[in-house]
């Protein structure tokens, strides 16, 4: 691990004054993917600013019926937190059902946002090539073993996927993204945080440099919304998805009505899926259509040499998470 | 052929008072390390003051510095739990957190457990249901489960399963563990 240097901030400010002072600042929050990869030193911050001390703990109701969330609320207490638990039920079962109850005592709600792929290649330095973590030196998984990578949203320059469960689910729940920096504050819808990898896959949000998450908000969901997270993967527990689905909706005289979806573990961001949107509005809500929307969502994928099977995995997964969501009482 | 090879390969290993490194390799104690600061951590209630590189983990600290073995190193990236300790009372994994991150906060190792020479209802557990086997990731699934009497968890096994993944045991005593996690839910 390089070495670096610690400072610890009191507030917001303080914070990312800190982490801009020079070159190379990085905030530290829960710690459990950066020092994971400073250990790996494919992270190598000089300058460290913990910010474990912000008071930015807080979970409460906005004045239209939404929920604020404040960066550094841990993931197992948003997860269990009741009016989450009650309102958002989508957010609490892809909380739970991420890492293990440890990892959710650290990690916060910025940091999950902020977590980064689990590409083998990625995480391991030994591999040259990897235009993520070094830009223009290549991608070693494109030809090599690329079983867990994405068929959505990739590029001739990365195929790596968001491993997120949190973060698909507040794109499904339409969630803004709140932050701080030398410039000001600014309001970002979640569904235009994250950047495609394209051509520059190391440039993975619109964070500015030292721009601070400070919290995140959640709209009110109409009367009688359901919703409902489904995560599929190797092991029953503690793994990252293969495929999910978060599935928000209404269903009014059998219909489907304002589906929201966002899928995981197949796409290079949490992936928002317009077409399995329009394919439900107003639909039965049947077998018929969930098959439709879930062919709709994989009309773009581009399968690699490993990873075909998840085209038919994630329509599966989609299909049940609406049928698991629609026949909720 | 093969033995004299051993011989051979091995030669340059041996002391030679005649040929000394042409260049000595910095030794570096965390405490002599030069970017070491001052860092006080609170562990099982004694307060101690220590002189750590920051690229310190909780976890090295306890092992290296504090002489605490009881907290194990398995994996030390987060992903076999045997690390597990409290912080402020939540189970955690010391290996994924530098302890200059950890002044104003109460540590609990396995070694402070047990109270007034008395077993914690989870370590007593264990003896009774024989929840372990070669003993390695011990120390992180008592301090899991202990964690876990406090925590919201269904009451069947299966509950338990899943708020246990978080320590693997490579002796697969699993059985044996859940039993003995549920024994001490049930008298707590």
């Amino acid at each position: 691990m390089n070495a670096f240097q610690y400072k610890d901030a009191a507030n917001a400010e303080a914070a990312i004054s800190a982490s801009g002072a020079q070159p190379g600042g990085k905030f530290v929050a829960g710690g459990t993917t950066l020092i994971d990869l400073m250990k790996l030193e494919v992270e190598t911050p000089r300058v460290l600013v913990d910010i474990n001390r912000l008071p930015l703990t807080q979970l409460e109701t906005t004045s239209d019926g939404g929920m604020r969330i404040d960066a550094m609320v841990r993931n197992s207490d948003l997860a269990n937190q009741e009016l989450i638990k009650q309102r958002y039920p989508v957010l609490s079962q892809a909380l739970l059902s991420g890492a293990s109850p440890q990892l959710r005592n650290m990690a916060t709600t910025g940091g999950n946002l902020l977590q980064r792929t689990r590409c083998y290649y990625f995480r391991d330095v030994a591999y040259a090539a990897c235009n993520k973590r070094d830009p223009g030196s290549g991608c070693a998984a494109m030809d090599g073993y690329n079983r867990i990578h994405a068929i959505l949203g990739t590029s001739d320059h990365c195929i790596a996927t968001n491993p997120s469960d949190m973060a698909v689910a507040m794109m499904a729940l339409q969630a803004v993204v709140h932050t701080q920096g030398a410039k000001g504050n600014r309001d970002i819808p979640l569904n235009q945080f994250y950047r495609l990898p394209g051509n520059t896959p190391h440039i993975e949000t619109v964070l500015e440099p030292n721009e601070l998450i400070t919290y995140v908000t959640l709209p009110a969901l109409p009367e009688g919304t359901r919703s409902y997270y489904l995560k599929l993967r190797d092991r029953a527990s503690y793994e990252f998805a293969l495929s999910s689905a978060a599935v928000v909706l209404q269903v009014s005289g059998g219909n489907i009505q304002n589906a929201q979806i966002a899928l995981g573990g197949v796409g290079t961001i949490p992936w928002r899926s317009r077409e399995a949107e329009q394919a439900l509005q107003g639909k039965a809500a049947n077998e018929e259509t969930f098959k439709n929307a879930a062919q709709a969502a994989m009309a773009n994928a581009r399968p690699l040499h490993d990873n075909a099977f998840k085209v038919k995995l994630a329509q599966l997964c989609l299909r049940r998470a609406l049928r698991v969501a629609t026949q909720q009482s | 052929m093969g033995i004299a090879g051993i011989t051979v390969s091995a030669h340059p290993l041996l002391a030679s008072p005649a040929a000394p490194p042409q260049t000595e390799a910095p030794v570096q104690t965390p405490a002599a390390a030069p970017n070491a600061v001052p860092v006080t951590l609170n562990v099982n209630g004694k307060q101690y003051r220590l002189t750590l590189d920051p690229r310190t983990t909780v976890l090295d600290a306890l092992r290296e510095n504090l002489n605490l073995f009881g907290t194990k190193k398995g994996c030390d990236h987060g992903q076999c739990g045997a690390c597990t300790v409290h912080i402020n009372g939540r189970r955690m994994n010391s290996c994924l957190t530098f302890a200059i991150m950890h002044q104003a906060d109460q540590i609990t190792t396995i070694e402070g457990l047990a109270q007034n020479g008395q077993l914690h209802p989870v370590q007593a557990a264990f003896v009774e249901f024989d929840g372990f086997q070669c003993g390695y990731c011990t120390p992180g699934q008592i301090m899991s489960g202990a964690a876990l009497l406090h925590e919201p968890v269904g009451q069947d096994d299966d509950s338990v399963r899943e708020m246990m993944s978080g320590n693997l045991c490579r002796c697969g005593a699993y059985n044996n563990i859940v039993a003995a996690v549920q024994s001490a839910r049930r008298k707590a």
